[in-house]
């Protein structure tokens, strides 16, 4: 068994890492998009300080529509969008194309849900200091729900995880990748198994660091 | 300073209209503290928070010092606002920030630099009596410390009013004289304008030079604290007065007594003579308080006795006549029962 585990280890290694990129990018990705969207849909919505029916409405429903498209849907969907960006549509870095585009609307609805938990009275004590929208998001909206966006940034990489194995299965690569391979097609349970307790520890792992930094993050 | 003119806040539901301010036109002085009272609903919320615009009027004008709130840009308005404290009933300060944070956001609102904003904000605490409180967190505070804090952030831009929402509906009796005493004291040394809207009359009474009392949107009297207590002309007025002066007695009491039941109110000066021992002295009556207290409201008396008189009809009647050009005097008709129930009883 040690000597089953030695000769996977190359490609388990190199399946991992795969993940790791393929999840980072969409993390990252929808950190920069997703955040801002997110507080978009937040602030245009009704009696919010920069309410703005149309802006949400549209914002609102291409969020929903991405959301409603099946990941392994959209991965096929979003080839022709790949080829170009990246110029494949194989591998981790095309992989992450997709699941950025599935990450941002994920993480924008969270952001919006963590925002909708500000006690309304402090955005509007905020306003009659006469703070500006920018300032308000900044300094009193970024800071109050600072701990959610990170759970929320938690939830996303695990979910990230999971649509990274259907990448995987059609070219992207990863543990998911590797499993389906050896597992799935050659019926090898060694494989499969490790996989599985990878992606276990992996998911614990970034659990638990979520969760210490959301509480870490959290004052007062 | 800030006055209102046909203001009409309407909101538009589905369904129907909902009227939260119905034509008020009103105006508040330089160095005054005014009170708006009300039962919830009544609309004073609404018309308090249209003076800073968080709320924006269906019709009407708003003017702060001669300046229109209304015709405002955006960005004029944050810098209108910052002449405007405002403080709430929930306190809203940002949990995330400790106590000087949440102090110091007002100033960076106004622009003002970094170590400036410290000082400043030290020295507003040192005001509100929290000094020792600047790196806390606001849940680490009682709801009076709270209230404080968020007195010194509404004070932080030098305004020239400070709008209060319920400011002490949430705290308990003595943290609200603590409160209130703190907002007569910037009242008194800032010269700040206070506009406050409360449901507690004793609020009122301890603090507003003058009130408007609201129903429906509508303001139905308005007049100096002093002369709302002592003539309210308003059933709604009386109600509430009434909360804080309720002379009326006990049904029992009112059956078993023989006498003639006279209701005395003294006010102004008269409130320091001796009208009653005058009176029992140069006429043949004997004379059996039932009721009395003297209040004071902006440091002017206001005295009201329940007193039995027995005697001969024709004394009691003469004494009534003497007494009658000094105080208001009103004689409760025999069938009491009535009467009591008129007054107000609930």
């Amino acid at each position: 068994m040690i000597d089953q585990f030695i000769t996977l280890l190359p490609e388990l290694n190199k399946s991992f890492l795969e993940t790791l990129v393929m999840v980072g990018i969409g993390l990252i990705v929808a950190l920069i998009a997703g955040l801002p969207l997110g507080l978009l849909l937040f602030v245009t919505d009704r009696d919010l300080f920069l309410e703005n029916k149309w802006v949400k409405s549209v914002t609102g429903v291409i969020v929903n529509l991405v959301r409603s498209v099946p990941f392994i849907i959209l991965l096929v969907f979003l080839f022709p969008f790949t080829n170009f960006l990246v110029g494949t549509t194989t591998g981790p870095v095309a992989a992450s194309v997709s699941l950025s585009v599935a990450a941002i609307p994920f993480y924008a609805r969270i952001v919006e849900a963590s925002a909708r938990d500000i006690d309304r009275g402090v955005i509007e004590a905020a306003i009659a200091c006469g703070a500006s929208p920018w300032l308000i998001i900044k300094d009193i909206i970024f800071p109050e729900i600072k701990s959610g966006l990170i759970s929320g940034l938690t939830i996303t990489a695990i979910s990230l995880i999971g649509y990274s194995a259907m990448a995987g299965a059609i070219g992207g690569g990863g543990i998911g990748d590797l499993a389906i391979r050896y597992g799935y097609y050659r019926y090898d349970n060694f494989v499969m198994f490790t996989t599985v307790i990878l992606l276990i520890v992996l998911v614990q792992v970034i659990q638990y660091a979520g969760d210490f930094l959301a509480k870490y993050v959290k004052k007062g | 300073m800030i006055s209102i003119e046909q203001l009409c806040k309407v909101y538009q539901t589905k369904d129907r209209k909902i009227i939260g301010v119905d034509n008020v036109t009103m105006t508040v002085e330089k160095g005054e503290i005014f009170g708006i009272v009300g039962y919830s609903g009544a609309g004073k919320s609404t018309l308090l928070r249209c003076i800073n615009i968080l709320e924006r009027p269906t019709s009407g004008k708003v003017t702060l010092d001669g300046i229109d709130l209304l015709s405002l840009s955006p960005k004029e308005l944050r810098t209108a606002r910052q002449s405007i404290g405002m403080i709430f009933q929930g306190f809203h300060l940002a949990i995330s920030k400790t106590v000087l944070e949440n102090v110091a956001f007002a100033l960076k609102a106004s622009k003002v630099a970094r170590a400036e904003r410290k000082r400043r904000a030290l020295e507003l605490l040192d005001l509100v009596g929290l000094s020792d409180k600047a790196n806390q967190y606001p849940a680490q505070l009682s709801g009076g410390q709270k209230q404080r804090v968020s007195i010194a952030r509404a004070l932080a831009n030098n305004p020239k009013m400070l709008l209060c929402d319920e400011a002490t509906s949430a705290l308990d009796p003595n943290t609200t004289q603590s409160i209130l005493k703190l907002l007569k004291k910037i009242n008194r040394e800032l010269g700040l304008t206070i506009v406050l809207i409360t449901h507690e009359m004793e609020v009122v009474k301890e603090i507003c030079n003058r009130c408007a009392v609201m129903e429906e949107g509508r303001i139905v009297e308005e007049g100096k604290t002093y002369d709302m207590f002592a003539h309210p002309q308003n059933a709604l007025t009386k109600r509430f007065i009434q909360t804080v002066l309720d002379f009326n007695l006990p049904k029992e009491l009112l059956e078993r007594s023989k006498g003639t039941i006279v209701h005395m109110k003294f006010t102004g000066e008269i409130a320091g003579e001796s009208v009653v021992s005058d009176l029992l002295q140069n006429y043949d009556v004997r004379g059996n308080i039932l009721h009395g207290k003297v209040d004071y409201i902006q440091n002017k008396a206001l005295g009201t006795f329940v007193i039995e008189l027995t005697g001969e009809d024709k004394e009691v009647q003469q004494a009534i006549e003497s007494v009658n050009e000094k105080v208001e005097v009103e004689v409760l008709p025999h069938d009491r029962s009535i009467h009591h129930s008129a007054a107000g009883a609930e």
